[in-house]
């Protein structure tokens, strides 16, 4: 409609233009302002797991080195996990509330109905929940070395795999509880619940490799389970079992597909 | 020149026919109204036209396009406002307006436009903040971002005081005066009859009249209302004799006054005259009326007030 003319005199003060921006990226940075205005989230997914770690420094014996651990402490074993804990926290119980509420309220409905898809909203989050873990796995990192002298993870490129691996398999589940809740509170529900679970096979409560022989054969085949043992392989400089790797791909896919084909727009 | 054109659609949810076999067409330039009772299918046939469902049966063309198969096309070209969305709670008003205007490939200036819309002391307020008034002008502002050609507003004025009501009506009319056909879903009659050029009136799926506002009150049985006090008692044969006018609908019995209530057409009042002439009966206090589109819609949707 028009609401002004667009030519001005060329001695005319220049009316601000606005800087044209793709659409997607101008849903990226709506986002990404919204996700930083959520300090709760932004606590316990960047902030949390490097305070963790510090406490269970405190505790002396988790500082000496253990036979049973391959001559590792217990503290290098909490450098993954505090990561693991990132992830889980932020793909399993901060993103889900979050999407489900973006259709629940009409929200995608609304994008539904303009040039751009709802899946860049989607999109969009995902993305940030991804970029916040792998910011907090570099915290916990420097937090350990610093603080600790934990290792830097000896076997790198493996390391980063699994730790790629292990986000896209948090995303993916984080996303199969948003396609199948009806709710924000029932994506909340879900989200606690997984999130407990998660926590247990990621190795929180007692680490993975610490596990009895039969309750690690199980907690294995789980996604954070898989990315703990491959973490603290490549942490201890081998290169990463394909079996972990693996089960985290066959999960990251196996939930991707079903949260992509269960997932409403309304 | 029609700019959508709606034909025989039809849309079923669980075996019930929520939309059935609706048609109309909206013409370049003008405000048409669907005017429904609760649950009449009304949304459901816009959100047909959006795009947001898929008809069952039938067709739906925006410009010439299929707002499904189309579906991208069509959104450059249409704007909405949607019944019962919302934005996301910490977006503010100008983030919310620079959002949406990049959506678009050739977007108005949002500044204007916030101006207008009484928004421009909103814009840092976060949307969750914002009264109803100020989220439906929020509302209007981002379906006209786009700079389109149709606009479609869905129950815009629910919810809204009589004075915010009033404003919103006006700027209707400035939208359409600015070239852009408007698509008004509403189950208000005022705002039907004060805004509308043509309304569809939509009861139980089926589109039960279409006319103008004026036409629709023809259209209405008993449309002429004619009350008076009769200067003696009518008795039971001239009361039969009433009723038997040409195109009366009902005779309604005296009110405590003793005035009479009698619904019929045009056709009737200049009999009237004769047979009260003719029965030597003086009518007082006789005023003769249209029925509101209130009646109107009541008759012709078949509901009890």
């Amino acid at each position: 409609m028009p609401t002004e003319t667009t030519t001005a005199p060329a001695t005319a003060p220049t009316p601000r233009v606005t800087r044209r921006r793709g659409p997607a990226a101008a849903v990226l940075i709506a986002e990404t302002r919204l996700f930083l205005r959520e300090p709760g989230n932004l606590f316990w997914i960047f902030a949390f797991p490097s305070v963790l770690l510090v406490i269970l420094g405190f505790i002396p014996a988790f500082k000496e080195a253990q036979d049973d651990l391959g001559g590792r402490r217990v503290i290098d074993l909490y450098v993954p996990i505090s990561i693991l804990l990132a992830m889980i926290t932020a793909a399993v119980q901060a993103m889900p509330p979050v999407l489900t509420a973006y259709r629940e309220r009409g929200i995608l409905r609304r994008m539904f109905v303009t040039p751009v898809r709802p899946s860049a909203l989607l999109s969009a989050q995902i993305l940030l929940h991804g970029a916040a873990c792998l910011a907090s796995a570099l915290l916990v990192t420097a937090v350990g070395r610093i603080a600790y002298g934990v290792a830097l993870p000896e076997q790198l490129p493996g390391y980063l795999l699994a730790l790629l691996l292990a986000v896209a398999a948090a995303l993916t589940l984080g996303s199969m509880i948003c396609a199948v809740s009806r709710t924000a509170k029932a994506a909340t529900a879900f989200g606690t619940g997984a999130y407990l679970v998660m926590m247990f096979s990621a190795g929180v409560w007692l680490p993975v490799q610490a596990m009895p022989d039969a309750l690690r054969r199980i907690v294995e085949i789980t996604p954070f389970g898989a990315a703990s043992q491959a973490l603290q392989q490549a942490a201890s400089g081998s290169w990463p079992g394909w079996i972990h790797l693996g089960i985290l791909a066959l999960w990251t896919v196996v939930l991707g597909i079903a949260a992509a084909r269960l997932f409403r727009w309304q | 020149m029609a700019i959508i054109e709606v034909t025989g659609v039809r849309k079923t949810y669980a075996g019930r026919d929520v939309v059935d076999g609706v048609s109309f067409s909206v013409d370049e330039g003008e405000i048409f109204g669907i005017l429904g009772p609760n649950g009449a299918g009304k949304t459901t046939t816009v959100e047909c036209v959006e795009g947001l469902r898929i008809p069952d049966a039938g067709t739906v063309r925006v410009a010439g396009l299929d707002p499904v198969a189309d579906h991208d096309r069509v959104t450059r070209l249409l704007g909405a406002q949607l019944q019962e969305s919302e934005l996301q709670a910490k977006l503010t008003v100008r983030e919310a307006l620079e959002l949406y205007a990049a959506l678009y490939p050739a977007p108005v200036d949002w500044r204007p436009l916030a101006d207008r819309l009484g928004l421009t002391d909103r814009l840092s307020t976060r949307f969750a903040k914002l009264s109803g008034g100020q989220k439906q002008r929020l509302f209007i502002a981002l379906a006209l971002i786009g700079d389109p050609k149709v606009v479609v507003l869905d129950e815009l004025t629910t919810g809204l005081d009589p004075r915010a009501r009033r404003d919103t009506w006006k700027l209707i009319e400035e939208i359409r005066d600015g070239g852009v056909t408007v698509l008004l879903v509403t189950h208000f009659m005022e705002e039907a009859q004060r805004l509308c050029d043509r309304i569809a009136v939509i009861d139980r799926g089926k589109v039960v009249a279409l006319d103008t506002p004026a036409g629709l009150i023809r259209q209405a049985t008993g449309s002429t209302v004619i009350s008076f006090a009769p200067s003696r008692p009518l008795t039971g044969p001239d009361l039969a004799r009433l009723t038997a006018l040409p195109g009366v609908a009902s005779v309604t019995p005296p009110d405590r006054e003793g005035a009479l209530t009698v619904h019929g057409t045009d056709e009737t009042v200049t009999p009237f005259v004769s047979l009260l002439a003719g029965l030597g009966v003086t009518a007082r206090r006789l005023r003769i009326t249209e029925t509101s589109l209130d009646e109107a819609f009541l008759d012709l949707t078949g509901q009890d007030a």
